[in-house]
């Protein structure tokens, strides 16, 4: 359980901690949080050559209002995000999701960046990116691209990030004035992975029907998923129970679950409609201004 | 560099100069190095909390961090603790029978002492849920959860148990 030898780089700024990506490429890990990497370390499943620590970076962690968007800093760690008065009140799914990972004093060394770099198919950042359709800035010295949520998760761990790219802002759109959100994870104990996830954001029309709705599910496929198109089909529908239930049902129907000895597709299938219905319900609970 | 390397560590408001690998774990530096046996050392993957340390305040597995990146933060062991009298939440864990083996508790109490403070009114659901980070093999923690609530309320102004 003691990581094998590397040479430590202290990264000052995101000028330096490019130029050394750029220099040792595929033998180099980037070091944010270490919640993920250092435990893989530990374990010896990664054995980088060199780690490039970046946690000393300027301004790494800002989280900043820009128009209808945050622009929260890779280095924001979660439990700023679950507490940040500016996250809860214009995307408080975004806070609650990350209020829901892991443990306290993994949440306060965790970040933005590193969650969504690693890319865990239930963890729930990549999920809330995902749903909200967030754009994740990638840098290198070959210089700076805006990647979609929807391109940057390409598999189980992977990314479309290219070995010499450090993700450095995301910009995640605010909740719309007057949507509901929910937020349901299925997990065997406090704390572990999720199984599976579920987030929905509704509006409604003048006559309490279903204006807009966005949902997308996390540990259910390689990647998370989003409802996309089957979304706009929705608009005018009476939003009951019985409407939730059959869009879970129709957009899990599509899916091809992920299939472990533990977690068997059947259940993970069964295990998705439920949470997105309830997710769902609890997203028409809130925009009807109520608490579920 | 893969070679020890010297570094100055802030442990509980103390300078040390330690020579230390990169690749050696901040957990292992306080215990080897520093003699600063009360941080546990129980998974070493982020799960049981034993390990538990404050970086700059914030509550921290000193189990995934390389000491070599603490330069110029300030750290606080549960050796921090270990004056008289008893912090409240000491107390109250000592009265309420909230340890039996104590191998868990220096993370406990590192964990929680940060926790009030930003939760000074916790529900018990609430302390079931931070309690979720750290593992205890004795005690069930009905008497953990108890200690944490009454701790909690003899730390509120004003309101005394
Ligand atoms: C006990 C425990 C329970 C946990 N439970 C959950 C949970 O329920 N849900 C959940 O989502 N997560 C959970 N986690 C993981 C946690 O959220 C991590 O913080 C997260 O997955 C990785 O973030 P990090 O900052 O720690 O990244 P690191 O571990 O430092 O890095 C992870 C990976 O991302 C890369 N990376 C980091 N930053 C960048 C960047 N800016 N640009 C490009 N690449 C980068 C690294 O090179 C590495 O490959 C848990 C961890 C532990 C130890
Ligand atoms: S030893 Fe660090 S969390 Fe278990
Ligand atoms: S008292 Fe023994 S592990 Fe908690």
């Amino acid at each position: 359980m003691k990581p094998a030898a590397f040479v430590y780089h202290g990264a000052r700024s995101i000028d330096e901690a490019v130029a050394l990506l750029a220099s040792h490429g595929d033998d180099a890990k980037l070091l944010a949080g270490g919640q993920s990497l250092v435990p893989m370390m530990n374990m010896r499943l990664a054995q980088p050559r060199h780690v490039i620590d970046i946690n000393n970076i300027a301004q790494g962690d800002a989280i900043a209002l820009d128009g209808d968007r945050l622009v929260l800093g890779a280095l924001v760690r979660h439990e700023a995000v679950a507490r940040s008065a500016l996250v809860r009140t214009r995307c408080p799914i975004l806070a609650a999701a990350a209020a829901s990972i892991g443990h306290y004093a993994i949440r306060t060394r965790g970040t933005l960046g590193g969650s969504l770099a690693h890319a865990d198919p239930a963890a729930q950042l990549p999920l809330i990116m995902t749903l909200l359709d967030a754009a994740l800035e990638a840098r290198s010295v070959r210089g700076s691209r805006m990647v979609g949520a929807a391109q940057f998760f390409t598999g189980v761990f992977a990314t479309a990030l290219a070995p010499d790219e450090l993700l450095t802002t995301v910009q995640v759109p605010c909740l719309p004035t007057g949507a509901g959100w929910g937020f349901r994870l299925m997990s065997r104990r406090v704390g572990d992975f999720a199984i599976a996830a579920a987030a929905a954001t509704v509006t409604l029309d003048t006559d309490g029907g279903i204006d807009t709705v966005r949902a997308a599910l996390g540990g259910v496929e390689a990647t998370p998923v989003s409802l996309g198109g089957l979304g706009a089909a929705q608009r005018g529908h009476s939003p009951d129970r019985a409407w939730s239930a059959a869009l879970a049902k129709s957009f899990v129907a599509a899916r091809q679950p992920l299939d472990d000895p533990r977690v068997p597709a059947v259940y993970r299938r069964e295990l998705a409609e439920v949470l997105l219905t309830r997710a769902l319900d609890d997203a028409v609970v809130r925009a009807r201004g109520g608490s579920p | 560099m893969t070679e020890a390397t010297e570094i100055a560590l802030t442990v509980n408001g103390e300078v040390h100069r330690v020579t230390v690998p990169p690749r050696k774990l901040l957990s292992d530096v306080l215990r080897d190095d520093l003699g600063l046996t009360g941080t546990h050392v129980g998974c070493e993957h982020g799960t049981c909390g034993a390990c538990t340390i404050w970086v700059d305040g914030a509550p921290t597995r000193a189990c995934l961090i390389f000491a070599v990146q603490m330069a110029g933060h300030a750290l606080t062991t549960i050796e921090a603790f270990a004056g008289d009298p008893l912090t409240p939440l000491q107390q109250a864990l000592h009265e309420l029978h909230g340890l039996q083996c104590g191998f868990c508790t220096p993370g406990i109490v590192m964990t929680v002492e940060a926790w009030l403070k930003d939760n000074p009114d916790p529900s018990e659901a609430e302390i079931r849920d931070v309690l979720s980070g750290n593992l205890c093999r004795c005690t069930g923690y009905h008497n953990i959860v108890r200690a944490v609530a009454a701790a909690a309320r003899r730390m509120r102004p004003a309101v005394g148990a």
